[in-house]
């Protein structure tokens, strides 16, 4: 079994497919939801957990891209840009994963790429623009 | 009993015994306070945190033909400064936003870039455009200029903030429905998170509640280089209620502080930006205080969980200004990650940097130990406890009706 998280971006005449379902029922995969999110313009924005067989991944990956689905690594997704961090720790205590973590002895702040779902909290509450989405 | 004199001819001779506000506190409790102020000559300070009243003046040079700025209009990479001064003296605040930034027009703004951003741009060596535009005299005929510049290009760049260095502050936290966009970061509904903003056991005026050693005149660590103590900070409030110790229960004393820009580092000042609320400038600031006798070494030994601070609601008592807190917390609480209000158990996250407050009380104690760094005597002392200010607020008044002859 293998787990990846992706994030997956769709254009409008593509919101209204059963994606899910169809990653569930055809590909035999378990799919968490992490994050979802459509733009007034429409555009979708989901962000999954996926695991299932190596090989029903890679099927499920191949349907999402010949649909028009963009998808995209999560680990790839959130950046710690560490020289713009100031470890004021103001990121830590509304990161929901504690991916952003405090070492109580230091007082310095800690990012750890597997643990982040691509919340883009910090994003909102960083005083410095320490934090970056790569596009 | 030790003089200002005495312990920099300790430092001009390398002798001085210079500890940080954390390595004092195990020191005085292993040696007794006595003999702790009898051997150290220095304990070193720091505070890193957004201070919203800080900015910077500059004298930019004429032209040819001259300019008269002063009485006109002029921007730093579009952030608008203050021109009403002489023909080429231009004051930029921290606080300062581009004409056509959206503000909260999409709630809530991003403000992206200000007077914080250029400042830290500056200090990092980068050029910025200047535009201004002017209404022309005899004397200054020019009505317009655009050129690019960079503080090496100027007369004076100055650092100067009329309030930085808050003797504590609030803990800030949201009691309503919907979360909130302040200056003391996002705060989420029902006591979703609580954010404090101060160094604690680090910070300059924890270590000296009085303003025994700090007042005008005092040299200090400011963004990198050196500056000086100009005043009392705006807002300074000292007739507040204390500890036992003297430190403040409440936010108090502050300074007003001026360097050199053209010495600092933009590792120690920084553009900040808070989500739905504004533009700022993060400042450090190291502040040593000579150990003269054991009163001022025991009140530069406070440690976090000596000192106190209100937690306040700020989605209705602060911007009401109503007054009464939802309890009081100990530093050593705060940093704990976790503090309890209302039976809740809500995190804590902190705007001030205690990882860079600590690097610079480091740097400090090394500068003296290197002899780099002399302590200086105030040239006149902060007003204290025994001041009688009182903190007004702004009674409005409505404006009278011009009487008809």
């Amino acid at each position: 079994m293998t787990t990846t998280k992706v994030v997956l971006r769709f254009p409008p005449e593509l919101t209204d497919q059963p994606v899910t379902y169809k990653l569930i029922k055809e590909y035999d995969l378990m799919v968490n939801i992490l994050r979802g999110h459509i733009t007034p313009k429409e555009e979708g924005m989901l962000v999954l957990e996926l695991t299932g067989k190596k090989k029903q991944l890679d099927r499920g990956m191949d349907y999402l891209a010949k649909l028009g689905v963009e998808t995209q690594r999560l680990s790839k997704g959130v950046k710690w840009l560490k020289d713009r961090c100031t470890h004021c720790t103001a990121c830590t205590s509304l990161c929901p994963t504690h991916a952003l973590l405090v070492e109580r002895d230091t007082m310095m702040v800690s990012f750890d790429r597997d643990k982040c779902i691509a919340c883009e909290m910090c994003i909102t509450v960083c005083p410095y623009s320490a934090m970056e989405v790569q596009v | 009993m030790k003089t200002v004199e005495e312990i920099n001819e300790k430092i001009k001779k390398g002798k001085a015994l210079v500890l940080t506000a954390e390595e004092i506190i195990d020191f005085a409790r292993q040696k007794g306070s006595k003999r702790a102020a009898e051997e150290v000559d220095v304990v070193t300070t720091g505070t890193f945190g957004p201070m919203c009243s800080s900015g910077a003046y500059f004298n930019v040079g004429h032209s040819r033909p001259r300019i008269k700025i002063g009485g006109g209009k002029a921007y730093l990479n579009g952030v608008p400064v203050y021109t009403g001064l002489a023909a080429v003296d231009l004051l930029l605040g921290a606080t300062a936003i581009p004409d056509d930034d959206p503000r909260n027009a999409v709630f809530p703004g991003r403000f992206a870039y200000g007077g914080g951003h250029v400042i830290e741009e500056l200090v990092a060596g980068k050029e910025v455009r200047l535009t201004a535009t002017a209404y022309g005299t005899d004397c200054y005929p020019r009505k317009k200029i655009e050129t690019r510049i960079s503080l090496e290009d100027m007369n004076e760049a100055v650092l100067f903030n009329p309030r930085n260095c808050y003797q504590n502050y609030n803990v800030a936290v949201n009691v309503s429905d919907r979360a909130i966009y302040t200056y003391m970061g996002v705060l989420q509904p029902r006591l979703g998170n609580a954010n404090y903003c101060s160094a604690g056991q680090l910070s300059p005026l924890f270590c000296d509640p009085f303003y025994r050693t700090i007042g005008i005149g005092t040299r200090i660590f400011l963004g990198g280089g050196t500056g000086y103590v100009a005043w009392n900070g705006t807002q300074h409030n000292p007739c507040v209620p204390r500890t036992d110790l003297g430190v403040p229960r409440v936010p108090a004393g502050t300074i007003a502080v001026i360097g050199d820009l053209k010495q600092m580092h933009p590792r120690w000042l920084r553009g900040t930006s808070f989500r739905g609320y504004g533009v700022n400038l993060t400042v450090s600031i190291g502040i040593p205080i000579p150990i003269l006798n054991e009163e001022i070494l025991v009140q530069a030994a406070v440690r976090d969980e000596d000192i106190v601070t209100p937690i306040v609601d700020y989605s209705q008592s602060y911007p009401q200004r109503e007054s009464g807190s939802l309890g009081e917390v100990s530093y050593a609480q705060l940093k704990s990650g976790e503090i309890s209000v209302d039976g809740k158990e809500v995190p804590t996250a902190s705007l001030s940097s205690y990882a860079m407050a600590r690097e610079i009380a480091g740097i400090l104690k090394d500068w003296i130990q290197k002899g780099e760094f002399l302590l200086t005597e105030c040239v006149q002392g902060l007003p204290s406890s025994d001041s009688g200010i009182v903190f007004k607020g702004l009674q409005e008044k409505p404006f009278r009706a011009k009487k008809l002859i």
